[in-house]
């Protein structure tokens, strides 16, 4: 389809503004804007067309099945959105005086004390815009703990190899080195690795638990007492609530710190990349470094970007919250795991989950000996799922797991989904013996065939240039 | 696949030719391989400190990266600013892609001749 | 109450048959008992949608909507046109998750392929990437992308908003580099002490411009001067000034960064915003976060991808300069959108409304005796007043249901932007006078 650009028409608009009815003013030469304004000009019809024919290419979750693995992609609830559309929480200004954003400031303290609750955790900031930006935050707290008592020996940071790509990136950009470690083969904490790291320079440990493969670490209140015992804090990857909230809490689980995804756990919609909100719990030994806090060196006050945070995905977590409450949120998480059971158990037989045990709110897909068969890869069977109507898993996630593709139906999906989506899993595992190459060139039915990816590093093309 | 017997290797890949001095550094055929399509190298600077066994750059393929190990230490007097524009040839031709060269050699890794370097190759591949 | 779980009871039953489990206890047989909450969550039951849409209701009903808003200070009431806020509402934009599949994702891709166009095009850089967080985040991810071994100090205007400022230092204190603040003289950048702190461990200089204080810097010379002291020069614009403002490109920006919140999305108490990066060809690679490029599918058809992937953390983990993953898309699609809905000559008219407006509340302000500008160079949309009774003249506006300026040091901070008439600006004015009076 055509680029936005290609359908400009010069002199075309859309009337907007009444006519000035104060003099103008002029700009001295010397900072007026030189170059051309060369955006595209549109008039309504044209913009309202090209916006609908651009989300017709695009698959929501509302719009169909999308087990993406570690993504959470539970539906979006309509009510949400259309509180977080509220006049009184769309028009205020983020500087305000406090007497009138009384609305607000009861959103955040609600939203706090029912996130606490759920995580188990003593206070929380909403500042963070996502999830690795609360991982910044929540690793920036231990950075300043230790800072306060002076520690200035604890330099590392433990990442277990099954860890998301965002956690030793986390640790980097908070300075410390990152100490990787091997995990065991189902994706659990190898205890004896553990032990070998710890000492006087460790900071902490970042942990997923349940972990990346879907399974609940049983030895984690041990790895949580050995971290502590050596000096160090436990942070709490919560890109993965969806299988413990209201069941089991990271702050029983000896969890210090962590962060929550409201646009996964808490339902709130990813937009296509964002935004999200990445709230960040803590024990209360750890509040006084929470944003706002002065910095232990130097002057300045800790602060991750601008103002209060994303402030309407926090309107639309809070609403899902009250409409779900005390009942709703284990029931969830419940349905969620069984889904994700249920799911593992009617695909097993054809293609193979890495590890055959119960699994949480998510599970992985071994397709190594399945490649090794038939020659198609677990990007073959993903791109396969799209001519299905289907958004493929996760793929190639956990680097532990090879050929890995990663399953994540959430609770909102029916029993009749996860049967149809075994029944297409199967009918490909079958079609992979009888027709493998016609899987190796899938996608045969979707917007564009497979794009080439080596063309589009080497010579990048970023943006649309007048011919 | 071609281990051409002038050079020595170093067991993360890359190949050496030491003369007048200098020692030039690429990466081997074997490693071009396992790579992929090479889309963008990350160079050091003229005038930069290499260390034997440590990182100088990184190559790039579309969903990995992996550190480029300078086999010996000493100071980069020359890089290919050619690959900037056509990493490609690192595919293509990795014994004439040369990466950087290195004066005042101090130090070198244990290197491997073609033989031992095939070998080696044919044990982790 | 409910829990969007569309299983029955009886579904639930089967599903448990089928796995071979007699109760869904069963499901949770790894996590150790002794850890298991043995209290009901204590939070509230759950609510009907009627019940949570009065509670709401009622928690936005809390707030105060101004009739009239002259406060901006890095978040700015524009008028949002309908069409702006009602497109990126449509579930498959809304609904969907980061386009890594792009076969089933053409749409999100070609929406931020438009995007990054349609920045370059306003700030005249060479690239832009997808977005990051807001205005703040961008800065400082832009300083870290010009640190090397030998270059490794920031320096930041202290004229730039303190929040950003703040920020920056965050980032900063996190890798443990060294961010110094140049004083600001008169309003604007101190220069003459601008020459002296670029010193030769310098890697990059920031300037905010309009600044925190609403002046326009003398972008041009400041980035100069940066050069020639072989350091980078970040350049943080507000987009719509820039329809009629010096572009980053026509400074010499390295990297321009920007607060997208203008190009309509609603103040929204603070976000969600938008982070607008841009930079030059030479800076493209260092660029953090998702880039979308055209390329071609084995058909030759044109199609859209997220590109130049290996500089991103799920390649480079500890290695990559960034852990950022999720960022602002919806947000910049509908920057995307307000700018082609607006067009050229329409941005151009909200940039020339707003420093009419802010010029002519200026001149009607300082008329009232007792009220001086406090900074006397050139100014976009933001200026500040100093005058007695201070809290008295703010607290009488709010009465009449105007939002008046933000207390800055000894002054006020005023704004206006196009959304404000001349009759509402003569009503703020009038009240002030009759304070003062």
């Amino acid at each position: 389809m055509k680029l936005i650009f290609e359908k400009s028409v010069h002199g075309r608009k859309s009337d907007l503004l009444p006519a000035c009815d104060v003099p103008e003013v002029e700009i001295d030469a010397k900072f007026a804007r030189q170059e051309p304004l060369p955006l595209p000009e549109l008039c309504e019809t044209d913009i309202s067309r090209h916006y609908t024919q651009l989300c017709q290419r695009v698959h929501g979750v509302n719009c169909g099945f999308y087990p993406l693995g570690s993504c959470t992609m539970k539906y979006n609830p309509r009510i949400n959105e259309e509180m977080a559309a509220l006049p009184g929480f769309t028009s205020i200004h983020p500087l305000a005086p406090a007497a009138s954003v009384k609305g607000c400031r009861e959103v955040l303290d609600t939203a706090k004390q029912y996130l606490c609750e759920i995580a188990g955790m003593d206070d929380m900031t909403f500042q963070p815009a996502a999830g690795a930006h609360g991982e910044f935050t929540g690793v920036m707290l231990i950075k300043q703990y230790h800072r306060a008592r002076g520690d200035l020996a604890r330099t590392k940071i433990i990442v277990p190899d099954s860890a998301h790509g965002t956690n030793p990136a986390t640790a980097a950009m908070c300075g410390f080195e990152v100490v990787n470690i091997d995990s065991a083969p189902d994706g659990c904490v190898d205890l004896e690795a553990l032990k070998a790291v710890l000492g006087p320079d460790v900071a902490g440990l970042m942990l997923t638990n349940p972990n990346t493969v879907g399974i609940f670490d049983e030895n984690i209140l041990e790895i949580t007492r050995l971290v502590h015992e050596a000096g160090g804090l436990c942070y709490y990857d919560g890109a993965n609530l969806n299988a413990v909230m209201g069941i089991v809490r990271p702050g029983d689980m000896g969890f210090d710190c962590i962060h929550m995804n409201l646009h996964k756990t808490f339902s709130t919609p990813h937009g296509g990349g964002g935004p999200g909100a990445g709230a960040v719990g803590c024990k209360d030994f750890l509040k006084e470094f929470l944003p706002r806090s002065v910095m232990m060196e130097g002057e300045g006050r800790i602060q991750v970007r601008m103002f209060e945070g994303n402030f309407l995905v926090v309107v639309r977590a809070l609403a899902y919250l009250k409409t779900l409450g005390k009942e709703g949120v284990p029931e969830a998480a419940t349905n969620a795991v069984l889904n994700a059971n249920y799911l593992m158990r009617k695909i097993q037989g054809t293609f193979e989950p890495a590890f055959d045990r119960t699994c949480m709110h998510e599970f992985v897909l071994d397709l190594s000996e399945f490649k090794k068969e038939t020659g198609v890869s677990a990007l073959d069977v993903a791109k396969s799922l799209i001519d299905r109507g289907m958004h493929p898993p996760t793929m190639y996630f956990p680097l532990i797991v090879h050929e890995a593709l990663m399953l994540e139906p959430t609770e909102t999906e029916s029993k009749e989904t996860l049967d149809e989506a075994a029944q297409i899993f199967r009918d490909l595992f079958e079609l992979a013996h009888k027709d493998p190459a016609y899987m190796q060139a899938a996608p045969h039915h979707a917007q564009i065939g497979r794009p080439d990816e080596v063309k589009a590093a080497r010579s990048p093309i970023l943006r649309w240039e007048q011919a | 696949m071609n281990f051409p017997k002038e050079l020595q290797y170093a067991k993360s890949h890359e190949w050496v030719k030491e003369a007048d001095g200098v020692a030039e550094i690429g990466i081997s055929e074997f490693a071009q391989d396992q790579l992929g399509d090479v889309v963008f190298v990350n160079l050091p600077q003229e005038g930069d400190e290499v260390v034997a066994g440590e990182a100088f750059g990184d190559v790039e393929s579309v969903k990995a990266v992996s550190d480029l190990q300078s086999p010996v230490s000493g100071i980069v007097c020359e890089v290919n600013e050619a690959l900037l524009d056509a990493p490609e040839t690192l595919n293509s031709d990795p014994y004439g892609a040369w990466i950087i060269r290195v004066k005042d050699v101090t130090d070198r890794e244990e290197l491997m001749d073609a033989e031992a370097y095939e070998a080696f190759c044919a044990e982790e591949g | 109450m409910g829990s969007y779980v569309p299983a029955t009871a009886a579904e639930r039953r089967e599903m448990l048959d089928a796995i071979g489990m007699k109760s869904e206890k069963e499901l949770y047989a790894d996590v150790p008992a002794s850890m298991m909450l043995d209290h009901p969550l204590n939070i509230p039951s759950g609510k009907s949608e009627l019940e949570v849409r009065n509670e709401m209701t009622k928690l936005a009903a809390e707030n105060k909507v101004y009739d009239t808003v002259l406060r901006g200070a890095g978040a700015y009431d524009h008028y949002i046109p309908s069409i702006v806020k009602y497109i990126p509402a449509k579930e498959e934009f809304l609904t969907a998750y980061t386009p890594y599949q792009a076969e089933l994702s053409q749409g999100i891709l070609q929406s931020i392929f438009e995007y990054q166009t349609m920045i370059c095009q306003l700030t005249g850089m060479d690239v832009s990437n997808a977005s990051v967080y807001d205005g703040a985040t961008a800065a400082a991810e832009a300083a870290a992308m010009c640190r090397d071994r030998k270059r490794t100090v920031t320096l930041i205007s202290a004229a730039a908003h303190p929040d950003m400022i703040n920020t920056v230092r965050t980032y900063c204190y996190g890798t443990n580099h060294e961010l110094r603040v140049v004083p600001a003289k008169n309003g604007v950048t101190d220069v003459d002490a601008l020459k002296e702190m670029l010193t030769d461990d310098v890697a990059s200089f920031i300037l905010q411009s309009p600044n925190f204080f609403g002046q326009i810097e003398d972008a041009k010379a400041i980035g100069e001067t940066v050069h020639a002291a072989k350091a980078q020069f970040i350049f943080s614009f507000n987009p719509i000034s820039l329809a009629v403002l010096n572009t980053p490109k026509e400074v010499g920006a390295d990297i321009a960064v920007g607060e997208g919140q203008p190009l309509g999305l609603p103040m929204a108490w603070g976000g969600p915003y938008l982070g607008i990066m841009t930079a030059t060809n030479r800076m493209m690679r260092k660029l953090p976060g998702r880039i979308v490029g055209q390329t071609t599918d084995h058909d030759g058809n044109l199609a859209y991808v997220l590109s130049l992937q290996a500089r991103e953390q799920h390649i480079r983990r500890e290695k990559a300069s960034s852990n950022i993953c999720s960022n602002e898309a919806l947000c910049a699609l509908t920057a995307g959108l307000y700018l082609a809905t607006v067009g050229p000559d329409g941005l151009k008219e909200v940039a020339k409304q707003c420093m009419a407006k802010a010029h002519y509340l200026c001149m009607a302000l300082c008329e009232i005796p007792g009220v001086e500008l406090k900074y006397n160079g050139p100014f976009f949309h933001e200026f500040v007043t100093v005058m007695p009774k201070r809290d008295e003249v703010l607290a009488k506006l709010d009465e009449a249901g105007i939002l008046g300026g933000l207390e800055v040091e000894d002054g006020i901070l005023w704004c206006a932007t196009e959304k404000v008439t001349r009759e509402q600006l003569d009503r703020a004015v009038a009240i002030v006078k009759e304070v003062l009076a």
